[in-house]
């Protein structure tokens, strides 16, 4: 296990790696750099102080050049400062990801907790009525343009209703209270739990609908156990498998409805931070904020093959590695 | 020897279609995007019926209400919504078309090259899929999108075009959305290319490239088609999403992404410019996604339960 663990965890090192370097040429194809946008600030600076400033920032260079710089900094742990943010890249990224952990995790939470029991329950009924409900409202669900869930909710709960904030931080709106606080969160949050249930509730019911196929399944039944101890007793762990390794390899799809949930919000996650950053040619900070979603993305991945192993008995870690 | 005639009547092509047709939502959907399509593509005509110029600009009647001549009002610069609503599904609707038409292409070339060469190719070209699907989509695509075009030096002709983010937007989704075609042409290929047939055609002394497209490329259709159907609503949410955010198709040219852009900030003036665009996204690939589950059953009758989870 250690050998895989740490044969991986090399493989997405080095992805990460030809990411930054993918990253980095990216945004050498970005239009204008940093100094264009002082100048479009500041009429008085001439071409000669518009050169000199190139050259302290280093960005009369080429652009393999700057990236060399660039890496030889980072590896020391020095990801340089973010314009946007007039802090280090590091200080500006902590806050903007503890948000962004907080709306994953309990969205994410939230929409198992409705989605894995919509699941089961549609899958020992297959074809009834219930199942072909859930089904449709999953299908309803993955449909759904995630911002104009956002937008829906706000023109439901913040415009019509008037009882939830439309988007911000309490912070912004000066509130110190826990529930006001709390109450900025409950539409992103909502936003992406429905985004999500869809997805989860049709892998657990197509996995579900797999596993009672089986034939310890039908010796369970000859058994004469009752059907909700062959469901949750002996079918649900062995349906579960394939749904933790969708969940675990899904988190680069949940990031991307953060990101869309964060901007219509205005939520200070990492979404926000990534798209201000690249709109707002802040590339230190972009850079950094597309290497921490890709190291996100490749986690969930690793965590995947684990999960995988761990969970079937029937698989080795040499297996994932053929 | 003659068969019964019921018996003559049943074709595959005649199977197929028969339990397409017995799968009444797939069937009322394809009807709902072919109904979407032509109103969409009639736009001009219901300019001239109505009256509007759909690019007529009129600071005096913003957020108009319905009346006779704009059934559904009119927008921040008293503009006609329903006729911006259905240019806006022309650019859609094309643009969900060709990117996933464009990523199919993509895909197959690369799924069948990789799984009939096999060996060190394939299983080089398969860590570089895994790889791409591991990347998070919606950053990269971000990034993508604000690419300096004039920067790749492409011809000036093409960049100072109308529509030039309509080709940008084709470009990058089908630059990204390959993966989930590529490894199922592989996989089939793999299985395909063990057959008898394909030994034959080779015993025979056809070439590499004629065993790919005449001998195993046929007996991939139908995951083809199903996979690609069913990203065509993927694909039309990815652009809604892009364009929402500003980085795909770019105004006056109206996409139903890019009608919400500004929807926010006036959702209290004019609920419905907020509504009515996510609406029909909403539709259209809800539409799709049914059609896509209806071929899949009609293609692959046995998949239907079988099928895995497939990913979102």
């Amino acid at each position: 296990m250690s050998a895989f663990l740490i044969r991986r965890t090399v493989h997405s090192l080095i992805v990460l790696f030809v990411m930054s370097v993918v990253i980095y040429g990216l945004i050498g194809l970005m239009p204008g750099d940093p100094v264009d946008l002082m100048i479009s600030a500041d009429p008085n600076i001439t071409t000669d102080d518009a050169a000199r400033l190139r050259a302290i920032y280093g960005l009369d260079q080429p652009l393999w050049s700057r990236y060399v710089n660039w890496l030889g900094a980072a590896i020391t742990g020095d990801f340089g400062y973010s314009r946007l943010y007039a802090q280090p890249v590091w200080q500006a990224i902590v806050p903007a990801l503890s948000n962004t952990l907080v709306l994953l995790i309990s969205s994410l939470a939230l929409a198992l907790a409705i989605a894995l029991p919509a699941g089961i329950f549609a899958a020992t009924r297959p074809y009834s009525l219930a199942d072909y409900g859930i089904n449709l409202a999953a299908f309803a669900g993955i449909s759904m343009p995630p911002f104009w869930l956002g937008i829906l909710l706000i023109l439901v709960f913040a415009v019509t209703l008037g009882w939830l904030p439309a988007g911000g931080t309490p912070d912004a709106a000066g509130v110190a209270g826990s529930w006001e606080r709390l109450q900025f969160l409950i539409l992103p949050v909502s936003a992406l739990t429905i985004a999500g249930i869809g997805g989860h509730t049709r892998y657990m019911r197509a996995s579900m609908i797999e596993t009672l196929r089986q034939d310890y399944i039908r010796t369970a039944r000859a058994k004469g156990l009752s059907e909700s101890r062959v469901v949750l007793g002996h079918a649900l762990r062995n349906a579960m498998i394939p749904v933790v390794t969708v969940i675990a390899l899904d988190l680069g799809v949940l990031f991307s409805g953060a990101l869309i949930t964060e901007s219509v919000f205005a939520y200070p996650g990492m979404g926000k931070l990534i798209y201000d950053a690249v709109m707002g040619n802040d590339y230190n900070l972009a850079l950094v904020g597309l290497l921490m979603a890709t190291a996100l993305t490749l986690l969930g991945n690793l965590l995947a093959d684990v999960a995988y192993a761990a969970l079937d008995p029937r698989i080795t870690y040499e297996d994932l590695d053929a | 020897m003659s068969a019964p005639a019921t018996l003559a009547m049943e074709t595959p092509a005649r199977a197929v279609l028969g339990r397409f047709m017995r799968h009444r939502l797939a069937l009322f959907s394809a009807g709902v995007l072919v109904l979407l399509a032509t109103l969409s593509l009639l736009a001009p005509v219901f300019e001239t019926l109505l009256g509007v110029d759909g690019e007529a600009v009129d600071l005096f009647s913003r957020y108009g209400p319905a009346t006779a001549e704009h059934p559904l009002g009119t927008d921040e610069l008293g503009r006609d919504v329903l006729i911006r609503l259905l240019y806006g599904g022309q650019v859609s609707l094309f643009v969900g078309l060709t990117a996933t038409f464009a990523a199919a292409v993509i895909g197959t070339a690369i799924g069948l090259m990789a799984g009939y060469a096999g060996g060190r190719i394939d299983a080089f070209v398969m860590r570089v899929t895994d790889g791409v699907i591991a990347l998070p989509v919606l950053p990269l695509l971000i990034v993508l999108a604000a690419v300096d075009l004039n920067k790749l030096g492409l011809p000036e002709t093409l960049l100072s075009s109308e529509s030039i983010s309509l080709y940008r937007i084709v470009a990058i989704v089908a630059l990204v959305g390959w993966t989930t075609v590529a490894r199922l042409v592989r996989a089939s290929t793999l299985s395909v290319k063990t057959r008898p047939f394909v030994l034959a055609a080779r015993a025979q002394g056809a070439g590499a490239g004629r065993i790919m497209l005449r001998h195993i490329l046929p007996n991939l259709a139908s995951p083809i088609i199903v996979a690609t159907t069913l990203s065509v609503g993927n694909v039309i949410l990815l652009e809604s999403v892009l364009s929402f955010l500003g980085l795909g198709i770019q105004p006056p040219l109206p996409s139903w992404g890019n009608l919400l852009t500004g929807a926010q900030e006036t959702i209290w003036e004019a609920p419905g410019l907020a509504f009515y665009p996510g609406l029909l996204i909403f539709v259209t690939v809800i539409a799709f996604n049914f059609v896509g589950d209806g071929l899949q059953d009609a293609l692959d009758p046995r998949a239907r339960d079988r099928r895995a989870a497939d990913r979102h």
